[in-house]
């Protein structure tokens, strides 16, 4: 089994890579200081807790997990696990471990360190946020509901050996093992920094941190001892926080910064597309992202699903995406186009005034209705909730905006009865890991629908659900083509009953200096945002 | 004197505790749970219950107050919910980049205000006091950002005199403050002018003239220091201005204090660092009042005998 995995990923990887032939073009070399700047300071390096696209990336260099992903690609491969097999069942995963792979203290990593580091993601007293991806390993109940502080289902035969004994099937479960909370940490030293890890780390990654001076600066310094020669290509990167992204910008142009890890402020955007050196500095790509409104199927009108598929063809996304200079796409289903599972075909609803109109008058609302709309209150997203404000006020509803701080948006989101309409712009939905199921579960299925819950459109659908699990179920490699294809039928199923308007698929975009070397989509990496074991100076 | 700086100091001691209070009462009412932000999205409800016990957020309102006090009293203020980081670490990284920026700050708009409003009043009424006086009304008026961005562009982007962002040395204080400076010093120049209109036609100025002591002598020896006194009042009230006012000029020269703590806690809903940067402001306001009301008897006699 494992070998057709493996054929299929080694195959899969290589149609990924594709893009990256102009890296292969320019032989990477090593050596190299670079410097990055980000507006907001990072909070922590601690795997088991940091969880914003800033420090994801430097946390994936920092540490090792099993699994980890072809740079650039959404397609998983072995890491620090040097080879595995899965049971015929799906159930027992058997992981065996690369020998000699020392973390930055010294000491060889052995099984036990993958165990502790799982368990101590999942263990409620880290209070990491991770815990819930690793809801399909046995003893999962126990140890969150505070009974223990191990996992009974993860065993530790001998130093080089892991196996997960699963409570359920989960076609998830390699990925679930290359995000950030499954990072491999020494119990000695998380131990030693007294709750303080997350500015001391200690890992086994591709680079080390050398220095942070709080609020100011960060050096990362290549691991010499990481356990794949030739990575990283760099020496060093630092991190420089509390940067304006204007400035950062000013700055990189003047050869100061390598990375402006904010991207271009819109003002400015066509500005440097225009320039001469634009084409190269800009690194302008796709992510797993959907910005959309959520409708509140618990809230009146909105129950009345005619309402709900009349606004999905009242709002202009041609003109939202005007408004980010360009930098999204139209969206018509909740799945971005990056995702397995997106459905090229399906046309969604188009944007269509009297259609809307004449549904919403089906619907018993011929004069409209008036109704609020929440938002968060930075820069640009009150500028597209008032244009959603007036696509609305075009077909009769009057929708009061309401900007507030993004944790107000998220607390009303999770009252029930509390908000009718929220736009996701700066809260919208990045995968954390590329699969589909990744989509569903906490936004859109009914255990998401709770109090406190992410699932702000209240929607709950026991089909959808039961065939959900049914998908995640297919843990066979050989049915992953099945059960894609299940997953991309939920998505454009729900959608008849339109709990969403899915808006847009938000580009990102990086600056970055004539000298940095590398494909675009290590820049815009899936898995990683910023891929700074690939990345190198041209010389 | 002792009995004021006691009598100060409790009083000092009482602001503290309500400001501790009301900030603690009007974070708690927030509809944001703090719980909810630390666990992420794909957070189950029982995840989040958990953390909210890890934090004592299910516990009552005067509880939590209570054990927060007990904390402060014993110099905690508490572990960043975001950050699993001691508060007061953070907070006292940050403070010298703040405190030598207010300083530079206040020293600039001090010497500008001074310069300028003097000047301004022995032109009254010609052209260089119009001038004068329109150049504080722009300065005043001026948002910060603005003046910041200009400043940056003008002398660091384009004629690279200085650095455009960073810390740690003179050059990058220089714009920063100037930058505060600027902003603050309109007020300071229109204050000094009243003021020294007023002293220039006291009894006593005149006499000095009448002795025959030159123009330069009689402004800088017996009007200035007489004038001054008002300024003392208000670099202490400047202080707490400018734990304010720094937010913006931190952010856009990327200097390291704890306006942009506050920022980023604020959008965490982080509500320990909140609190302490609350508090260590509260304090600083204090203290600039303190040393103000402290100063100014030593300055001006009148004072001490009223």
């Amino acid at each position: 089994m494992f070998k057709r995995w493996l054929q299929q990923t080694t195959m899969a990887t290589m149609v990924a890579l594709a893009p990256l032939s102009v890296m292969a073009q320019e032989t990477p070399k090593q050596g190299g200081d670079i410097v990055v700047t980000y507006k907001d300071d990072i909070t922590t390096l601690d795997p088991a807790i940091g969880y914003d696209w800033v420090n994801w990336s430097m946390i994936k260099s920092l540490y090792s997990r099993l699994m980890d992903y072809a740079p650039g690609t959404p397609n998983p491969v072995p890491s620090l696990a040097e080879s595995f097999t899965v049971s015929p069942d799906g159930l027992t995963y058997t992981f065996k471990l690369h020998k000699g792979v020392k973390f930055s203290n010294g000491r060889e990593l052995v099984a036990s360190d993958v165990k502790y580091s799982i368990e101590r993601a999942v263990d409620p007293k880290t209070q990491g946020p991770g815990a819930g991806f690793f809801g399909a390993i046995k003893g999962f109940e126990d140890e969150t509901g505070g009974k223990t502080t191990t996992l009974s289902g993860i065993e530790t035969p001998d130093d080089s050996t892991v196996i997960f004994n699963l409570s359920r099937p989960d076609a998830t479960f390699l990925h679930v093992l290359a995000i950030n909370f499954a990072s491999v940490v020494p119990k000695e030293a998380v131990e030693a920094a007294a709750g303080d890890f997350g500015k001391k780390p200690v890992g086994s990654g591709t680079f080390i941190l050398k220095d942070w001076t709080i609020g100011q600066q960060l050096v990362f310094e290549r691991n010499k001892d990481y356990f794949v020669k030739g990575v990283p290509y760099i020496d060093s990167f630092k991190v420089e926080v509390g940067q304006e992204p204007l400035v950062a910008l000013l700055r990189l142009q003047k050869g100061e910064v390598d990375i402006a890890g904010d991207g271009i402020p819109p003002a400015k955007f066509l500005e440097i597309k225009n320039s001469a050196d634009g084409a190269q500095m800009i690194v302008d790509g796709e992510q797993l992202h959907t910005g959309y409104i959520r409708l509140n199927t618990k809230v009146k009108p909105f129950d009345n699903v005619k309402v709900r598929q009349a606004l999905n063809m009242a709002i202009n996304k041609e003109r939202i995406t005007r408004i980010l200079n360009g930098r999204a796409t139209p969206a018509n289903q909740p799945l971005p186009p990056l995702m397995p599972g997106y459905d090229k075909s399906f046309t969604g609803y188009a944007y269509d005034v009297a259609k809307a109109k004449a549904l919403l008058a089906e619907a018993g609302y011929p004069d409209g209705f008036e109704t609020v709309l929440y938002s968060t209150n930075t820069d640009p997203q009150p500028r597209i909730a008032q244009a959603i404000q007036q696509d609305l006020a075009a077909v009769g509803v009057k929708a009061e905006v309401r900007a507030l701080a993004q944790a107000n948006v998220i607390a009303a989101g999770g009252t029930e009865g509390e908000a009718p309409m929220i736009w996701s712009g700066g809260m919208a939905w990045i995968a954390d890991f590329p699969d589909p199921s990744n989509f569903y579960g906490p936004i859109l299925g009914c255990a998401g629908a709770v109090p406190g819950g992410w699932n702000w459109s209240w929607y709950c659908n026991a089909d959808l659900d039961k065939r959900a699990v049914a998908a995640d179920s297919m843990s066979d490699p050989a049915k992953a083509a099945e059960r894609t294809a299940a997953w991309g039928k939920i998505f454009t199923d729900i959608m008849a009953d339109a709990p969403w308007i899915p808006v847009i698929n938000e580009r990102r975009v990086v600056a970055k200096s004539m000298r940095m070397g590398g494909a675009d989509n290590i820049y815009i990496d899936p898995t990683r945002v910023i891929n700074y074991d690939a990345i190198y100076v041209k010389q | 004197m002792a009995s004021l700086m006691l009598r100060r100091l409790a009083q000092a001691a009482l602001i503290l505790l309500g400001v501790a209070a009301i900030t603690f009462v009007l974070l708690y009412a927030l509809p944001a749970d703090p719980a909810r932000m630390i666990a992420g999205r794909s957070a189950t409800a029982q995840t989040v219950a958990n953390i909210r016990h890890e934090l004592g957020l299910d516990q009552p309102l005067l509880v939590q107050f209570g054990t927060y006090l007990g904390n402060l009293l014993h110099g905690n203020l508490g572990r960043s919910y975001a950050q699993k980081t001691d508060v007061w670490t953070l907070i006292a990284a940050r403070l010298p980049a703040t405190l030598t920026l207010m300083l530079a700050g206040i020293f600039v708009e001090v010497v500008l205000g001074l310069t300028l409003g003097t000047i301004a009043a022995v032109r009254r009424g010609g052209f260089v006091d119009r001038m004068v006086m329109m150049a504080s009304f722009v300065g005043t008026s001026a948002p910060q950002f603005l003046v910041a961005l200009l400043l940056l562009y003008l002398l660091a982007a384009t004629l690279g005199w200085f650095p455009m962002s960073g810390y740690g040395s003179f050059s990058h204080l220089v714009l920063p403050a100037v930058t505060l400076g600027i902003c603050g010093a309109g007020w300071y120049a229109r204050m000094v002018r009243s003021s020294m209109i007023d002293v220039l036609n006291q009894d006593y100025v005149r006499t000095a003239r009448a002795k025959g002591l030159s123009s330069k002598r009689v402004i800088l020896r017996h009007a200035l220091p007489n004038a001054v006194l008002p300024i003392i009042a208000m670099i202490g009230i400047d202080i707490g201005q400018f734990m304010g006012g720094v937010v913006v000029v931190e952010a856009v020269y990327g200097w390291p204090g704890i306006g942009q703590l506050a920022w980023q806690a604020i959008q965490q809903v982080d509500i320990p660092i909140i609190m302490g940067v609350t508090l260590t402001s509260a304090l600083a306001i204090i203290i600039g009042n303190l040393l103000a009301d402290l100063v100014a008897p030593v300055i001006d006699p009148r004072i001490r005998t009223r």
